[in-house]
Parts: structure tokens; sequence; C-alpha cells
């Protein structure tokens, strides 16, 4: 499947996968992480459950100290 | 779009700053030059010598409260807008009471719990809302790697790579590059994209 992470289109060899599945594909283990997909913000709670799909726009960001 | 036509729009509109440090000292300065009608800030900290390095402050303001002393910069730099300050450290309730009738929210916070929890708040509660964070901006150089980026209501502004660190320290220009652009995204929410602009990058 073609999904567009952060702006950029990447494919992956799964049909689709689970958000937890994603952070551990792509290595994002910082724990201040904020995840949309298609706009929508995923819980943390939800990361097991939440499926990322072919065409989907998911956007994670880390959230650093600074301001 | 002529300079007194954008007052005319601003002057009716209320932005809310969450955080009085180097984000949102500046970005409040550029809102308040540009003619916003109404301004909403919260901090619970005091104006210490170690924030002169890059928040809108004085010398002299050192120990005041930094919303009285921002609010006092304000005026110096437009009489006309108004300010509303609170001295509280913000929970999830206080964001929601007190910025549930800006027209925009801005996060100035410094602390990634805090940016969460504001974050979570404005999506649960004021989901009608933009949200404009800052997300990256210590150290110094690196021009290019300061960006925006939107997803829905949400517009994160700065380089998402450089948290402060003991040999990564936040400084005036970064720091004000990335208020800036907030400020900006806010102008760019509250009057639409400008069309006498041009908005596509030159190869």
């Amino acid at each position: 499947m073609k999904i567009i992470l952060n702006n950029k289109e990447e494919v992956f060899e799964a049909v689709q996968f689970t958000v937890n599945e994603l952070l551990h594909i792509k290595k994002f283990t910082f724990k201040m992480l904020v995840i949309k997909v298609n706009g929508k913000l995923i819980k943390k709670s939800d990361y097991d459950s939440a499926i990322v799909k072919n065409g989907d726009d998911v956007m994670v960001l880390h959230l650093i100290s600074g301001g | 779009m002529t300079f007194d036509e954008v007052k005319q729009i601003l002057k009716t509109k209320t932005v809310g700053i969450a955080g009085c440090g180097g984000l949102g000292s500046n970005c409040a300065v550029a809102l308040a030059r540009v003619g916003l009608g109404r301004l909403v800030i919260a901090d619970f900290d005091l104006v210490e010598e170690g924030n002169l390095n890059r928040q809108f402050y004085f010398y002299d303001q050192i120990g005041m409260l930094k919303v009285a002393a921002l609010k006092q910069n304000l005026f110096r730099i437009n009489p006309d807008v108004r300010v509303n300050t609170f001295d509280i450290r913000l929970c999830q309730s206080d964001i929601i009471e007190i910025f549930g009738k800006c027209d925009v929210i801005v996060e100035a916070f410094d602390k990634p719990e805090m940016k969460y929890m504001i974050l979570d708040a404005v999506h649960n509660y004021l989901p009608a809302k933009h949200l404009i964070m800052g997300v990256g901006m210590a150290g110094w150089g690196g021009n290019n790697l300061i960006r925006s980026r939107q997803s829905d209501k949400l517009v994160i502004c700065g380089d998402e790579t450089n948290a402060i660190s003991d040999k990564c320290p936040p400084l005036a220009p970064r720091v004000g590059v990335v208020a800036n652009m907030q400020a900006n995204a806010v102008l760019e929410i509250l009057l639409g994209i400008n069309e006498h602009q041009n908005h596509s990058e030159r190869q």
C-alpha cells in the first residue's frame, strides 16, 4: 500500500497495519508523539486498534521542548 | 488588501496565546503591531534575566509577572489593542474557558507535556478552532530546516527536530522566526490566503 507519511509518499508491503505497527516499522520510539490519520487525532490507547490503510494521510509529530 | 483593510478585519478578531515565553511574547508583539483587536495571554511565570536572550521583555522588567510586563509592552506598541491577562498555570478546563471565544489559539508552551495537553483539549473540546503550535526552535542556523505544515485545523511551525538542551539553547533569532511564523499563520487564517502574493516556490 501507499500512504502519505509526514507529507511524503511511502510504500509498504503490508495491505494495512495498525498505528502501533507503523511506529514499530518506522522506528518511532519517542514518547511524546502526536499521530493524526486523515486529520483525525489518534489516542495513545487506540494505537493497537487504529488502522492505517492504502491512501491514508498520516502525520507523526514529535513534541519536543522549546517555546 | 491595503493595510487599512487588513486592520479593519483584524480589529474585530481575538487571538489566544498559551504561554508568554519566547514564542508567546514575540508572537503577541507581531499581532499587536498589525492591529489585532484583542489578545488573551496566559502564563504563570515571572520575567528572569535568562529570558532576555529571546523573550520580548526588558531588563527593568525582571521580577514582574510575564503577563503584566507583556501587556505593558503591547500597549507601548499599540495602545488600541485590548489585552486580557491570566497569571495561571493552564490546565485543560482553563484552556476551554479562557480560549473558548478566541478566533485562533497559539500554543507557546515550552514543555512537551503542556503542548500535548493543549492539543488534546482543543481537539476534543474546541474542535472548530485552529491551533498554531511551535515545535522545534532551539539552537542557531539551519534556516532551511524551519517550516510549517497543516493537518486539518492544526498548524505546526518549527523544525520539529531540535529540542532544548544545555548544548542547544533557545536563542532570539530561531525562536523569533518560529514565533513570527505562528503570527503569520494566524493572519492567513484570519485574512485568508493573500491572492496578491506568489505562493509557488521559486525553482
